[in-house]
């Protein structure tokens, strides 16, 4: 556990980056520092691995204080990514990785064994390891970087706003490794980004920092969304906190309905017994059940072929409500479709049965304090 | 009577290939000097260069020393040495020592220096001590920019190496110095031929260096 | 006699005089650099594919002892101060082509596309944005292409009376006058150092916006 003990930073200009932070970091989780720009999220990062001394307090790992070890011993244990990977573009990829390893005193060949295996981890091809870092993308040298800093398999990770150069969707790749990685390898990470939705995605702790280096709130992100301990929080959190802690919800527990989902190739007698008052449309599958699109059942039945495209799907039993939700939010029809692993039409939900399940669950985490259906802190559906 | 003309004639003298006097000889003293003077310069420039661009301090100071050796005039220092201390070698190496430093240890300095920052944390971070950030990092990255400021000091001694003729030493100057006082322009064309040439060489010699020194993933950042 | 301000008559110059003569050849041929190297560097600047042979020739060319330029020169104009300016003049256009280059090169893309998306034409641009940009650049090779022709000029002594100040050093040694070559040397020095530091002011007045 590393603690951070009534830490201030002052610089010799008078600025307080920090100003007298406690912090717990549990071991084996993702602590996640969010704030904006200037908080002193950067000068908290980086004190833990002393690349900055605190003015005051002090900052214990396990139990010792990290000033009773020699400086660069303490560091090697602890890695460490930054913006832009922070390549040494004069090492090729797996030179880059070894880097650590050898400092240790590890020999070359080990070294080089532990980088290729580590290189397979975070997701990059074999291929790549004799090259520089010039030779790679944006996203490919962030994953370079996360390699590199678990080389020697330190204890600790400390992450300053690695992902926030690469464009969303290879970013929410490298987040969703992460979480995969830190599920397999149990590390401790302290994570610094300016992304609450980043935030919330990947942290089991959340530190919400305001301009002068203060603690907003320390929480679990479903806590921080349910219950913003004030304004400050509230804002930065954003307008749409309410529906994106439904992230946190699983539809699990969600009626699905399913009568009508009829194969394109159903006869008209199956498409009668389909159509029920309560739902105008039919949800039309192939022959081996993955949704096409919704039909209106009376123009079904008199012959046409005509299909309403039904938006997206969500998996049933592993999605949030968010997800389902949305898929209703984004369904012409106003009807949610869920589908099975395999993409299998499982039962369609109107929205109407979605908020009720969303009350109903807002009822339960009042009742017992924490999100339904939900054991820990992640969300759902990442 | 053109330059090719001179040029031709003193190189087709067989007289002048052989002996110490010979084209042989001259060039070898040339290239002594050439890298004595380099030797000494870079003892000098190359670490403090180093060591001021890693720390960031005294950069200042160092452009004022830089531009003072600047300001020194070769030739007159030489003359000066040599009215003080009679012939000899100190007084051709001082000048040259002086003219090859500043190009060096600016270099140097602003090489280091614009090493990003960033790599320069990562490796701090990675638990990496000042001599291995010295060492491991900043020396690999800044060195196209650190081996371009050794050539141009390189190529300047070169040139200027000549001067050691004026107070009677060897070298290819003896060419042009006994060429302008014979009034003999085939020797004075000769020389300066055989002073670019190995000014070439130089060049050449450094962009291998280059080649060889530099890894592929800097020289290609270079581009 | 003897002392450091007595200058030999045979130099026909007083000390000012003598500094006159230095200045004149060793600024002249810089002027003339410049006013050279700034269109050669606009176009090296512009066609890309033309500075490495630039670079290239210029670099050979700066290879060439001064010694041996200046006596070649005086085949076709004789023992004048033009026989030392115009090797000068070469060597200020080494410093200078890469400095002016790099200086515009250094104009970020943003601020030459936000120029020409104001209807700066290419001309105007460059008068008004990209020089001013690459004024700190183009000072910093103007310092040293200074310095170096300032310290150069005493060569010109080897060919007769020609090198200003260096001119001094034939008397130190004929007259075996240690205390002429410590004024050559010292008054070569301190002139180049001033002039360096007059630069330094110029640039500071010529680009306030500058940092530092
Ligand atoms: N070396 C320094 N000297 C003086 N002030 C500094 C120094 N480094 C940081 N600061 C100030 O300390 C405060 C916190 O900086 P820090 O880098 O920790 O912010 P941050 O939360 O990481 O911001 P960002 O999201 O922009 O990276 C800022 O106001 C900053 O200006
Ligand atoms: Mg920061």
């Amino acid at each position: 556990m590393i603690l951070i003990d009534a830490v201030t930073k002052r610089y010799p200009d008078g600025t307080t980056a920090v100003d007298r932070l406690t912090l717990e970091i549990p071991d084996g989780s993702i602590t996640v520092l969010v704030g904006p720009s200037g908080c002193g999220k950067t000068t908290t990062l980086r004190m833990i691995n002393r690349m900055i001394e605190p003015t005051e307090g002090r900052i214990t790992l396990d139990g010792a204080d990290i000033r009773e070890q020699p400086v660069n011993s303490l560091r090697r244990t602890m890695g460490y990514v930054i913006q832009h990977a922070g390549l040494f573009p004069h090492r090729t990829i797996v030179e880059n990785i070894a880097t650590v390893p050898r400092l240790l005193g590890w020999d070359r060949r080990e070294a080089r064994t532990r980088a290729l295996e580590l290189m397979e981890r975070v997701g990059l091809d074999r291929s790549l390891a004799k090259r520089y870092p010039y030779q790679l993308s944006g996203g490919q040298q962030q994953r370079v970087g996360v390699a590199r800093a678990l080389a020697a398999d330190p204890p600790v990770m400390l992450m300053d706003e690695p992902f926030s150069a690469v464009d969303p969707i290879v970013r929410k790749g490298l987040q969703d490794e992460l979480i995969r990685i830190q599920g397999e390898l149990g590390k401790t990470i302290v994570f610094v980004t300016h992304d609450i939705d980043e935030a919330i995605k990947i942290g089991d702790m959340v530190a919400v920092l305001r301009e002068g280096g203060k603690l907003a709130q320390y929480a679990p992100p479903a806590e921080l969304l349910s219950a913003p301990a004030d304004g400050f929080v509230e804002d930065f959190l954003g307008l749409d906190r309410g529906i994106r802690r439904l992230s946190f919800f699983t539809a699990a527990g969600l009626e699905l309905n399913t009568v009508p989902i009829v194969a394109v190739d159903s006869t008209a007698e199956q498409l009668a017994a389909r159509t029920v008052p309560q739902t105008p449309y039919l949800l039309v599958t192939d022959t081996e059940g993955r949704p096409l699109g919704w039909a209106d059942a009376k123009q079904r039945a008199a012959g046409s072929e005509a299909l309403i495209p039904f938006g997206h799907s969500f998996t049933a039993g592993r999605d949030s409500l968010r997800a389902a939700l949305d898929s209703a939010v984004l369904s012409p029809t106003g009807w949610a479709v869920a589908v099975d692993e395999n993409g299998r039409a499982v039962g369609v939900a109107a929205q109407e049965t979605i908020a009720a399940a969303i009350r109903t669950a807002h009822l339960e985490q009042q009742a017992t304090g924490s999100a339904s259906g939900v054991a820990d802190a992640a969300p759902v559906d990442a | 009577m053109n330059l090719f003309h001179y040029a031709n004639v003193f190189f087709s003298d067989n007289a002048n290939w052989s002996g110490a006097d010979g084209i042989p000889t001259r060039l070898w003293e040339h290239v002594q000097y050439t890298l004595m003077a380099l030797g000494i310069a870079g003892v000098i420039g190359l670490p403090l260069g180093l060591v001021t661009g890693h720390t960031g301090r005294g950069g200042n100071a160092l452009a004022l020393v830089a531009t003072a050796a600047r300001a020194l005039p070769s030739f007159g220092l030489l003359v000066l040495l040599t009215v003080l201390m009679g012939l000899g070698l100190t007084p051709v190496m001082v000048p040259l020592v002086a003219l090859a430093v500043p190009p060096m240890l600016v270099t140097t300095y602003e090489a280091i220096r614009s090493v990003d920052r960033s790599l320069v944390d990562a490796a701090r971070g990675m638990g990496m001590g000042p001599l291995r950030v010295m060492f491991q990092v900043e020396l690999p990255v800044a060195l196209p920019l650190i081996l371009s400021g050794i050539r141009s000091s390189a190529v300047q001694i070169v040139s200027t190496a000549t001067i050691a003729a004026y107070v009677s030493f060897g070298g290819l100057g003896r060419y042009i110095v006994d060429g302008l006082y014979q009034v003999d322009y085939n020797k004075v064309v000769g020389g300066a031929v055989l002073v670019a040439a190995l000014a070439v060489v130089t060049l050449g010699v450094f962009w291998v260096a280059g080649r060889v020194l530099v890894s592929p993933g800097v020289r290609r950042q270079q581009r | 006699m003897g002392g450091f301000f007595d200058i030999p008559s045979d130099l026909q110059a007083s000390w000012w005089g003598l500094i006159g003569l230095h200045l004149e050849e060793a600024l002249v041929p810089v002027l003339f650099g410049l006013l050279i190297a700034l269109p050669l560097a606009q176009l090296c600047a512009r066609f890309r594919w033309l500075y490495p042979p630039m670079l290239g020739i210029t670099t050979v060319l700066y290879a060439l002892p001064s010694l041996a330029f200046i006596v070649l020169l005086i085949n076709w104009t004789g023992l004048s101060t033009t026989t030392v300016e115009i090797p000068l003049t070469i060597y200020s256009l080494v410093v200078l082509i890469p400095a002016i280059v790099d200086g515009v090169r250094s104009v970020p893309e943003e601020t030459h596309a936000a120029a020409t998306a104001m209807g700066f034409g290419p001309i105007r641009r460059y008068i008004q944005v990209e020089l001013p940009i690459a004024v700190p650049a183009i000072f910093a090779g103007l310092r040293v292409a200074t310095v170096s022709s300032i310290s150069l000029v005493s060569v010109g002594a080897l060919i007769g009376n020609e090198g200003g100040l260096g001119n001094l050093l034939s008397d130190a040694l004929h007259y075996h006058r240690p205390i002429l070559a410590w004024n050559s040397v010292l008054t070569t020095a301190v002139l180049a150092i001033l002039i360096d530091g007059l630069l330094v002011l110029l640039r500071r007045l010529l680009t306030p916006w500058a940092v530092r």
